[in-house]
This record gives structure tokens, C-alpha cells and sequence, in this order.
């Protein structure tokens, strides 16, 4: 920890740091896809999940293997695509907003476990 | 750059060209054109499976990223004619009121998610690996909510992209660490630099997570059930044996390719998923009332055991594992036609609708029990022998006691398939299904499929050819 102060003082962020700030957006990317009631709040928190990914694509290209390129090359295909996943899903959730006329996500109990049944 | 290399992919070319046709008379031609698209597409199909289905020799292009071994011939063979069933089974749902004006949406999005498939069974680079995943789910997201005047499909829609996404954004994060920890994406180069450290270890299981996902094993199968159920019954098959089959491939080839220093690791996963996924899907199938559901639970056990060949991770896995997509393919999509026919025509989903089947529409019922008998594997059909092979495969690499949970399995699947016949054969229903008369291209599909069950496991040259190029990696 100790070394860790010292390099920010000197003006260095040392890689720890970036990859302490990706687990964090991870994993609350993760909290909030499982605790949030709304759709477009679901959507953000898988959005915190995949660009914690291109940060640490990012951050191991340039701190660990600064040689080549494809960490950067690969976060950025993953930019692009996370942007479609987005246009679907939105695409999606707007379409629910017609049918439902709100996106929460507790509204969407249509199709659910049968109760237990007495047939033979 | 040399685009000349671009040519050797002619898998993908041709497809990409049917896409593009078919696109391009979508948008453009005349009202009196539009009627011959559906013959078009399907012609235009069968010749790009029948161009493709030769296997040549192993190449790579784009320095890598992209590989082609003689079994990926066979798999996306395979694929193909699993496409084009489900594309004669959709003919006339796609010719109904409300989808007519749909109708070339529906083969360009199924078109380009099999495009996807092609590009992850292919991969050489993770990069490549991750394009095709989402090429592949993305279109599927749309395809399942297609009927978007529907709230069930909406929802199974928006069920789908949220699962989906979540479970790629695992995966990315965890190639992520496996970038960190190698410095490369290559399948290759990762594989010599990899040593089975603790941070890749975290990496690869965050990586086989967002896949299982994918393959919906248990505990990663909760969005299977509703999506099946709400998505329409053509895209339901679809999504049961095509995605599943290009999973199931890719996960073996990743797991043995790339992560093969960790074989004991990923034995030890892949042993508790199977028993799980056999096992709870088993149970939670007996008590469905809805039959597309229930093809969901069977679906989720029939991928348990579609793992047993990769856990194997042997050539003898390998071929065992394409043998058993091919005759799961022919099965499933047997059972998909028939639902889908009821369907369309009588609008009845529950199983319970069956009922005496067989006193009005005898021939759809044999289909039927034909394709279920091969399902739960008795013999002479095609799913006895699959099945056969893919627990020798795991019994020969020492996995006695899970080859015998598996066995044990068997017996509770052929509980609730033999159900199902019943119903339809033994009992009589006081508001049964009308005679139908179906449509010809579901009966050509119908036809193939249950030609296939009956001859593809005696005709035993098939798995020889298999065989032969197995071990493609």
C-alpha cells in the first residue's frame, strides 16, 4: 500500500490502481444487473460490466505488453459491439414499453414456472 | 493486405452471397417477384449447403485468426441442413397474415446468426471468437422477439439479450485476465504461454461461465425455459439445436485447445455440471405442462450429456460429440415440427392438447413417437447409438461413476418421453386435435427428419467418416 501512495505522489498511477477501479465496476455492474428494478438500469449495470473488461484490456496492453497492439484492437471491436448489444436491447425494451407501458423488470412475469400440479 | 485469402473461406462467401441476394430482392423486387422469395431462399440454401459440404484441407487466413480443420466441414454440414429444416418448418408460419410483410427479415437474421456460428467454430483468435458469439446471439435476440405485437415474445426477447449480454460481459472479463496474464489472444500462443496460475484459472472461470450460459447447463439455465416458451416455435428449434450444437463444438474446442494445461481443473467443473444438468432438468421436465417448456428441460439434459464427450477431451469425444449434435439435430427438430404444426394450425401448446393425437392425425403422432423413442435413446433409432458412443467415449477416459448417473438418467427421461406417447396413443380425449392437413414443406422436413432418426445410426459409415477427421483441432 505504502508503495502504492508513493507512486502517486511522484505522478505515476501504477496499474493496481486500474484494475482496482475495473473489479469495482465490475462487480457493481453485476449488483446492479441482479438488484435493479428497471430494464434501463439493467442495461447500464451490463454496460459497467463490459467496459470494465476494455479497461483491463486496455491497462494489461499498455502496462504488461506494451509491444503490441492487441489489447487495444480488442477493446475497441468490444466498444463497438457492446454499442449494438445496447441498440438491440434498447430496440427490445422499447418495444416492451408498447406493449407493457413501463420496463420494469417485475412486469415481465409473464411466462414463469407452472404451479405444481395435481394431474396424473 | 491479400484478399485473394478471403476466397478460400468459401463457406462463409457463398453464405454472405445468399445473404445479400436475398436482401437485395427483399428490398427491391416486384409485388409479382415477391411471391417465388420463399422458393428462392430455400433453393438458394440448398445449393450453398450442397456447395459446402466436401471437406478439403486444413488452412488458416488472416495470419491465424481464422482456422479450418476437415471436421468443421462436417459441423457446419450439419448446421446447414438443420437451417434449412427449420426454414422449411417456418414456410408457412411466415406465410400467415400478420408475418407477410416479415418474411425476408426472417432469413436475413437467421442467415446472419448462422454466419455468427461459422465464425466461432472457425476461430483462431479470441477477437474472432468474440465477433462470431455476438454476431450469432445478437440476431437471435431479434428473431426471439419477433412476434413484437406479443407480450410473451417481447419478454422472452428482452429475457434473452439481458442473459445473453450479461453472460458475454463474463466472459470478455475473464479473457480479459487471460490477456493479462499471457499477453496474447491467439488460441495458440496462449496455449504454450499458459500455466494454469491462479489469476488465469479465475480468468478461464468467468470465461466457461459466460459459455455454459450459452449451452444453458444448469446452474446457468434459468432463462431457457421462458425463452423457449415465448419465442415463436420455429425460432425455439432454432435456438435448441443450431446455437446449442455451435456451442457445444466451440466449447470443446476452446477448453481442449486453449485451456488444455488445465484438464484437471476443468474435468472437475464440467463432472458437477453434467450431473447437475442431467439431473435437475430431468426432474424439473416430468412436472411441465406446456410442451415447449418441457422441450426445454430435455433439451437442457440432452446438452448434460452432449458434455460427457467433452469431458472426454479425446478424438473419440470429438467425434462422438458431432455424431451426437447430428442425431439430437434430426430428433429435436422431428419433435419441433410436429409443435410446430399443432400450432399453427390448431393453436394449442399444452400438452395436455395431445391427447388421443393419434385417433386423428396418425401420421404426425408416429413422427412424433418416433423422434421421442430417439430422444430417450432406446434402440434401433439413431439416439441409442449416439448415445452409445458418447458414454463409451467418457467410460474410456475413467469416469465410471458419472457415465452410471448418466445411465441412471436415461431410465427418468424415458419416464416423461414415454409419457407423452401415452397420451397421444393409449388415451382418449373428448376434445381432440382436428385432422390437419399440413403444408409441403413441413412434410419434406418431417420426411428427412424421420428418415434420418431411422437410418443414420444403422447406416454405420457415418460415424466412420466422422471419425476419420475427429480430432480437427
Amino acid at each position: 500500500m505504502g508503495s502504492i501512495l508513493e507512486n502517486f505522489t511522484s505522478g505515476i498511477i501504477p496499474m493496481e490502481a486500474y484494475i482496482f477501479v475495473s473489479f469495482i465496476m465490475f462487480f457493481s455492474g453485476i449488483y446492479g444487473f441482479l438488484s435493479r428494478k428497471s430494464l434501463l438500469m439493467v442495461l447500464i449495470s451490463i454496460e459497467l460490466i463490459l467496459n470494465s473488461a476494455d479497461i483491463n484490456f486496455a491497462v494489461f496492453n499498455r502496462y504488461l505488453y506494451p509491444e503490441h497492439f492487441e489489447g487495444f484492437f480488442f477493446a475497441m471491436f468490444t466498444i463497438a459491439i457492446s454499442a449494438c448489444e445496447t441498440a438491440v436491447a434498447i430496440a427490445i425494451v422499447i418495444n416492451i414499453y408498447r406493449n407493457l407501458n413501463n420496463v420494469e423488470v417485475d412486469s415481465l412475469d409473464e411466462l414463469k414456472e407452472p404451479e405444481a400440479s395435481d394431474e396424473k | 493486405m491479400n484478399y485473394s485469402a478471403f476466397l478460400q473461406l468459401h463457406n462463409e462467401m457463398t453464405l454472405l452471397a445468399v445473404i445479400v441476394i436475398l436482401l437485395v430482392i427483399d428490398v427491391f423486387s416486384s409485388e409479382k417477384g415477391y411471391r417465388f422469395f420463399q422458393t428462392l431462399a430455400l433453393i438458394l440454401f440448398s445449393i450453398h449447403t450442397l456447395l459446402n459440404c466436401v471437406p478439403g484441407e486444413p488452412f488458416e487466413v488472416a495470419g491465424g485468426m481464422y482456422m479450418y480443420y476437415p471436421i468443421h466441414t462436417y459441423i457446419k454440414t450439419i448446421l446447414n441442413v438443420g437451417t434449412l429444416i427449420v426454414l422449411l418448418q417456418a414456410h408457412r408460419w411466415l406465410n400467415t397474415e400478420e408475418n407477410i410483410i416479415r418474411r425476408g427479415e426472417f432469413y436475413f437474421l437467421t442467415l446472419s446468426t448462422l454466419f455468427g456460428m461459422y465464425l466461432m467454430i472457425s476461430a483462431g483468435h479470441f477477437l474472432m471468437f468474440f465477433i462470431g458469439i455476438e454476431t450469432a446471439a445478437l440476431p437471435m435476440a431479434t428473431l426471439v422477439a419477433f412476434n413484437k405485437f406479443n407480450n410473451k415474445s417481447a419478454e422472452a426477447g428482452a429475457k434473452y439479450i439481458l442473459s445473453s449480454v450479461f453472460a458475454s460481459g463474463l466472459s470478455l472479463f475473464g479473457l480479459s485476465l487471460v490477456y493479462g496474464a499471457t499477453g496474447s489472444l491467439y488460441f495458440d500462443d496462449i496455449a504454450k504461454i499458459m500455466t494454469a496460475s491462479q489469476i488465469e484459472l479465475i480468468g478461464f472461470a468467468f470465461f466457461a461461465v459466460g459459455l455454459f450460459f450459452k449451452i444453458s447447463l444448469v446452474p446457468f439455465h434459468l432463462w431457457t425455459p421462458d425463452v423457449y416458451e415465448g419465442a415463436p416455435t420455429s425460432i425455439t428449434a432454432y435456438l435448441s439445436v443450431i446455437s446449442k450444437g455451435t456451442a457445444v463444438f466451440v466449447v470443446f474446442t476452446i477448453f481442449v485447445k486453449v485451456f488444455g494445461v488445465m484438464i484437471a481443473q476443468w474435468q472437475i467443473l464440467l463432472y458437477i455440471i453434467i450431473v447437475l444438468s442431467i439431473t435437475v432438468a430431468n426432474l424439473f421436465a416430468i412436472r411441465q405442462q406446456n410442451i415447449k417448456r418441457f422441450l426445454a428441460f430435455s433439451s437442457i439434459s440432452q446438452a448434460g450429456y452432449i458434455m460427457l464427450g467433452v469431458i472426454s477431451g479425446t478424438a473419440l469425444g470429438m467425434s462422438s460429440l458431432v455424431y451426437y449434435v447430428l442425431v439430437y439435430m434430426f430428433s429435436n427438430l422431428a419433435v419441433f415440427g410436429v409443435v410446430t404444426i399443432i400450432e399453427n394450425h390448431a393453436d394449442k401448446t399444452s400438452i395436455r392438447d395431445y391427447t388421443g393425437l393419434y385417433y386423428t392425425n396418425p401420421k404426425l403422432s408416429i413422427v412424433m413417437a418416433l423422434a421421442l423413442f430417439s430422444l430417450a435413446g432406446i434402440p434401433p433409432f439413431s439416439g441409442f447409438f449416439s448415445k452409445y458412443f458418447i458414454f463409451s467415449a467418457a467410460f474410456k477416459e475413467g469416469f465410471y461413476v458419472l457415465v452410471f448417473i448418466a445411465l441412471a438418467n436415461t431410465v427418468v427421461s424415458l419416464y416423461f418421453y414415454l409419457k407423452v406417447v401415452k397420451i397421444m396413443f393409449f388415451n382418449q380425449s373428448e376434445n381432440p386435435i382436428e385432422r390437419i392437413s399440413t403444408d409441403i414443406p413441413s412434410k419434406i422436413s418431417l420426411i428427412i427428419c424421420t428418415l434420418a432418426i431411422v437410418f443414420v445410426g444403422l447406416v454405420s459409415s457415418i460415424f466412420e467418416q466422422i471419425s476419420v477427421l475427429g480430432f480437427g483441432i
